[in-house]
């Protein structure tokens, strides 16, 4: 079986197993065995993907599998990676690896709960193996859905509300994008020939330009939706504080790089002159989530609306980044995913962590935690100073790379739509510093605290496999950067050709 | 008539034959071994299904009356199989108590509605058609009114025969004008002879409103919601399946081949009543409590989901709408089975009386909730891929802006899908349906429409097989 297949396959295998057995303690371990063996099947996958470009193998997609699937349609399963979406695997299998191992306290209908998580996780594997828009827009669908049941059941606060406003506007988004692949679809053979769904073969063709104005626009907005594109992230703050914290990590984490990387794979990369054409729309409502994100996360009193806001920020600035096309501000969106994901899974890791012992999420009920529970806390300061951006963790590489890319453009729009993005790391940094005063410094407001018990051997994996990983990216980022840099020229030079930056 | 002319129509010969069979049956049956007689019927039937899958070759009879062809054989196959599913789940019912007396009615009943139904299918004449459309409704009228000391079934069987006979008058008008303007009412002679001509149009309107009674099309579907809960569930399923897709098949069929002329008159009345059917039956479904008008309104909007694949008038939308009736007969059987088999055992048929069902029954409640999501089309469930396949069809020829309100009409009835997995899974409740177990007849029949919905999507074959035997204007 083709490496690829085996990210869809083994969660599957996963689940049948969790099916089978009755013993819940056994479920979880079924489950930790399972994206344990995903994390390393990803691992293997980058050393694979390393080696083979090393070995001077240049195709721009590697590991390639394409089967007929509805030959009438031209529906194929075609699978296949560049640096990016090994990039994007290698994420999800560390978020979802540890996000297994912070539900470890799940009581509650533990078998369920653990193949929707699963389920939920081989949608976004798909999704990012995927290089046929059926296939993809298939996993897309297949990511989401799960999320009703996971908020609806295992949530808390107005959980109903936020599973239905949550899937709606989800789903909502993926009928544009549907229409989006069935115009991209149909116009696939301007000059006559066979029509395609496959994503390399149509970005060889240039799509005719009214067909791009109608489905450009559709297609981003449609990823942009997930991205947290402004004004459709209001589903993002509710799901997110609704959801348990497994959940919470998956969707923040990675969830809602498919509508980053959606955006950038499949509107910009296959109809790239609407995109250049269009682009100053978007940019305008990216630097508005960018700003406008971090505002809200500073008057937040819940810990998760304000990571939740800060998400929809962060996002806004992959979606920011990708608009600039240009190769260094693409690199840092890229970073950016892989960044956010990581730090803000590490966050939601541990607002669950905390809620569990304090049984409140409002940091206003809280005070001097770090003398209580130390190593929580420390992680708390590290994933806060990752993403403010403080140098030698992952977030500043990435709002690095992204504004020296954006300040690149040389006319005015561009420029100052980066000043006003760029204040948002400032902003960043009062609601950041302002919740470790506030949480984790000071003194201990309530007794009951004082007996807290520090993390558990389970909480200590979660929390240490994403620390690890946030470091390292922030340690060594030409690491990362080399594996996304050459997968980018040959999307770059379609962009380039009309745009001379 | 040779008896080559035999294995031609040899599905609507079986069919005959069996009620009969049954009628006799019924007459010599003690009343102890009245009870074998829903085992009998459905081994007939059972039997009936299989030889319809037996290569036939195509041709004509009776001067051209009655046609038969790939297409025709696999529409009556589907539905011959959605038929055994209905067969099948009835039998719980059948065995109460009450129903001991007319266990063989309710055979004789359908058998015949179903051979209405497959003369439909190969009329080549409208008065073949026309025939076949009185002996598949009448029938149902009283099978509609079978649990006739049930004011609301007796209420639901007059409404039924009632807006039957009015729809039957319009069509008939109809066709009164399409013989006016050209003198023949043979299809092929119809196609080639028909025109723009206003009157011809008129005559066209009349038809196509006689048959959106059928498949209550928005605004003629005022009878749909009350006949649906006036007649016992077992019914109800077997209009919404099986009469509602038949009806779109010859609906297809004649709109194909007989009015191809006019295609581009009737693609605009396809266009408003395809987003009338679909936006007012979802929006009032949203308001439901009761399971079965909440169906009723739901398989309203599918009608309308199904008319993007009329409406381009191509191989794909042909094949797409064969396609989805099929997906459709699995996904709507499996959730109505669920429904009936509850309502059999304690009598509940309201979306509360669901409230905190996974609790008790988690079988059921998945049942029902594949069922839900493949009527919504999420994936990986063959709903989805039916879904996407219609609206294919229509985005083949360029009507993108349809396509784009059946989409976001997809998320509204994925709302209401939704409230009733929300009250099965999520909502508490202190007194839920209590726990039991339903008898082999009904997991039997629920778990081949499980089957059905996970298998017809992967599947490629099915869906490849459907394409051959179409064909487009």
């Amino acid at each position: 079986m083709n490496i690829l297949s085996l990210f869809v396959f083994i969660p599957v295998l996963t689940m049948t197993g969790i099916v089978l057995i009755k013993d819940i303690r056994q479920v979880k371990i079924v489950a930790s065995i399972g994206m344990g063996i995903q994390l390393l099947m990803s691992a293997l996958l980058i050393f694979l993907y390393v080696s083979a470009r090393h070995a001077g193998n240049t195709a721009e997609m590697l590991f390639i599998k394409d089967v007929v699937w509805f030959d009438s349609l031209d529906i194929h399963y075609a699978v296949g990676v560049d640096g990016i979406s090994v990039a994007m695997i290698g994420l999800t299998s560390i978020v979802v690896f540890a996000g297994v191992f912070a539900s470890w306290e799940m009581e509650f209908l533990t078998k369920e709960f653990f193949i929707s998580l699963i389920l939920l996780a081989t949608g976004v594997f798909g999704f990012f193996i995927s290089i046929d828009l059926f296939t993809m827009f298939l996993f897309y669908e297949l990511a989401v859905i799960p999320m009703y049941l996971l908020i609806g059941i295992w949530g808390s606060g107005p959980k109903e509300y936020s599973a239905m406003k949550l899937t709606l506007m989800l789903m909502g988004a993926s009928a544009l994008i549907l229409v989006g692949i069935l115009g991209i679809h149909f116009n696939s053979a301007p000059d006559g020939g066979k029509l395609s769904f496959n994503i390399l073969e149509i970005s060889k063709i240039k799509i005719p330009m009214q067909a791009q104005y109608i489905f450009f626009p559709l297609t981003f907005v449609g990823f942009g939706v997930l991205g947290a594109l402004f004004p459709f992230h209001t589903w993002s703050p509710d799901g997110h504080s609704s959801a348990p914290t497994a959940v919470s990590m998956l969707h923040a984490g990675v969830l809602m790089k498919l509508g980053g990387y959606g955006a950038f794979r499949v509107a910009m990369f296959l109809m790239p002159e609407a995109a250049h054409e269009l682009a100053w729309i978007f940019i305008i409502l990216t630097t508005i989530s960018v700003v406008y994100g971090a505002f809200s996360a500073i008057v937040q009193k819940d810990l998760k609306y304000i990571n939740a806001y800060s998400s929809v920020s962060h996002c806004g600035l992959v979606l920011f980044a990708i608009l600039m096309m240009n190769k260094t501000a693409m690199n840092g969106a890229i970073i950016q995913m892989i960044s956010h994901g990581l730090m803000t899974a590490l966050f939601f890791a541990l607002i669950g962590m905390i809620y569990s012992r304090t049984h409140t999420r409002l940091i206003n009920e809280m005070g001097g935690l770090m003398k209580v529970i130390p190593f929580l806390s420390v992680c708390y300061v590290i994933a806060g100073l990752a993403s403010l951006g403080l140098p030698g963790l992952s977030g500043f590489v990435a709002e690095m790379t992204i504004f020296v890319g954006a300040f690149q453009h040389p006319d005015l729009f561009h420029r100052i739509a980066t000043i006003i993005a760029v204040t948002s790391i400032v902003i960043t940094a009062v609601y950041i510093l302002r919740v470790i005063a506030i949480l984790l410094l000071g003194p201990t407001t309530n007794e009951h605290y004082e007996h807290l018990t520090d993390a558990k051997w389970y909480e200590k994996v979660s929390t240490v496999t994403l620390i690890s990983s946030v470091a390292f990216i922030g340690l060594a980022p030409f690491w990362l950067s080399s594996i996304i840099g050459g997968s980018l020229p040959p999307i770059i030079s379609k962009i380039l050709a009309l745009n001379p930056f | 008539m040779s008896l080559g002319n035999f294995a031609l129509m040899r599905h609507e010969l079986l069919l005959t034959v069996a009620a009969l069979l049954v009628l006799t049956a019924e007459i010599f049956a003690s009343s102890k071994s009245r009870k074998s007689i829903s085992l009998f019927s459905i081994v007939l039937f059972a039997l009936i299904t299989m030889a319809g899958f037996l290569p036939s070759p195509s041709g004509t009879l009776f001067g051209g009356m009655y046609t038969t062809d790939s297409t025709r054989l696999l529409m009556k196959n589907i539905l011959n199989i959605g038929t055994l599913l209905v067969l099948i789940q009835s039998v719980t019912w059948l065995n109460k108590e009450e129903n001991h007396d007319k266990v063989s009615e309710y055979f004789i009943l359908l058998l015949s509605t179903l051979a209405g139904m497959n003369f439909m299918i190969s009329a080549g004449h409208f008065l073949m058609f026309y025939i076949g459309l009185e002996l598949a409704t009448i029938p149902i009228a009283a099978l509609a009114a079978y649990d006739r000391y049930n004011n609301k079934s007796a209420e639901a069987g007059i409404k039924l025969i009632l807006i039957s006979a009015l729809s039957s008058g319009v069509l008939l008008y109809g066709l009164a004008l399409i013989y006016g303007t050209t003198g023949t009412l043979y299809f092929n002679e119809v196609a080639q002879l028909f025109g723009t001509r206003s009157l011809q149009i008129l005559g066209f309107i009349f038809f196509f409103s006689g048959m959106s009674f059928k498949i209550s099309i928005v605004p003629f579907h005022l009878w749909t919601a009350d006949v649906y809960e006036g007649a016992p569930v077992n019914i109800t399923s077997y209009l919404s399946v099986i009469s509602k897709g038949a009806a779109l098949f010859i609906f297809v069929i004649v709109l194909f081949l007989v009015f191809p002329v006019i295609i581009s008159s009737w693609q605009k009345i396809i266009y408003v009543t395809s987003i009338l059917t679909m936006t007012i039956g979802n929006l009032f479904a949203i308001r439901q409590q009761n399971l079965k008008r909440f169906l009723a309104f739901s398989s309203i909007s599918q009608a309308g989901y199904i008319f993007l694949g009329l409406i381009g008038g191509n191989q794909l939308g042909m094949a797409s709408v064969i396609y989805y009736i099929l997906v459709y007969i699995f996904s709507n059987l499996a959730v109505f089975g669920v429904v009936a088999a509850i309502s059999n055992a304690k009598g509940k048929e309201s979306i509360d009386e669901y409230n905190g069902l996974y609790q008790t029954n988690p079988g059921l409640s998945l049942i029902m909730l594949l069922g839900l999501f493949s009527l919504a089309g999420i994936p990986p469930f063959a709903g989805f891929f039916g879904k996407f396949f219609l609206f294919a069809a229509a985005a083949e020829k360029g009507f993108y802006l349809l396509v784009t309100i059946a989409v976001l009409n997809t998320i509204i009835s994925l709302y209401y899908y939704l409230l009733v997995v929300k009250a099965m899974f999520i909502n508490k409740n202190d007194a839920p349906v209590g726990k039991f177990k339903s008898d082999f007849p009904t997991r039997f029949a629920l778990a081949i429409c499980v089957a059905g919905i996970i298998i017809t999507g992967f599947a490629s074959i099915i869906f490849e097989v459907i394409k051959k035997s179409s064909f487009g204007v």
